[in-house]
């Protein structure tokens, strides 16, 4: 399993590393910036981890996704840092010998990464900035 | 005990690393919480707080000791 925080994410590796002549799917699914949010501009993001704390639950999601799907290789990587809109922020990824289990286990990884991976983002618009999920 | 702080908790507190007080004598999840909330009101509005005991998730009831590594962590918003 290739999981990792990185600055900058390199889609190719991730390909590279899933990419498996005993597999007949690869599926990449790649969460990136987006400029506008509830109405507003978004001009900037800011990722912030608990780096050791991440790979850890990135690594339990990982196992769990292992244990449901017949996969042949798993790829999570997160970005921190400073991101302008468009720029890839995530990659989750998996390979395996049919594409339903290459669909399925990549919305799983994406999915519960979002809801257990301590991960901050702060959007910055032109006149301030949130933290994102922190208030009601 | 030294807790690490994270995203929006550590602009509440105004640093990255919290020393508790030894008198304060905090043994559960749910005591440094209270403590939290009592010192840092602004910590009382987020949608949620959890605590992590060396990079695992913990629940209230549970005990905390100084030689672990402790972290606050408020609503994830990673992907």
């Amino acid at each position: 399993m290739l999981i990792k925080v990185v600055e900058q994410i390199d889609l190719n590796e991730a390909y590279a590393y899933l990419r498996s002549p005993d597999a007949g799917a690869v599926n990449l699914f790649i969460g990136t910036v987006r400029n506008h949010s509830k109405g507003k501009e978004v001009v900037r993001l800011d990722f912030e981890a608990y780096d050791a704390m991440a790979i850890q639950q990135m690594q339990h999601v990982a196992d769990e996704a292992a244990a449901k799907w017949p996969l042949c290789k798993l790829a999570m990587i997160h970005a921190i840092g400073a991101k302008d809109p468009g720029e890839p922020v995530v990659v989750v990824g998996v390979s395996s010998a049919h594409r339903e289990a290459s669909f399925e286990a990549c919305r799983f990884l994406i999915d519960e990464l979002k809801k257990t991976v301590p991960i901050w983002k702060k959007e910055f618009y032109e006149d301030n900035s949130v933290w994102i999920n922190a208030h009601p | 005990m030294e807790i690490l702080l994270f995203g929006i908790t550590r602009e509440i507190v105004g640093q990255s690393k919290l020393t508790l007080p030894a008198s304060e004598n905090i043994t559960t999840v749910k005591a440094l919480k209270n403590w939290l909330g009592n010192q840092y009101p602004a910590i009382q509005g987020l949608t949620s707080l959890a605590v992590a005991v060396d990079n695992e998730y913990v629940q209230d009831d549970d005990v905390l000791s100084g030689h672990h590594e402790i972290a606050l962590i408020p609503p994830v918003s990673g992907g």
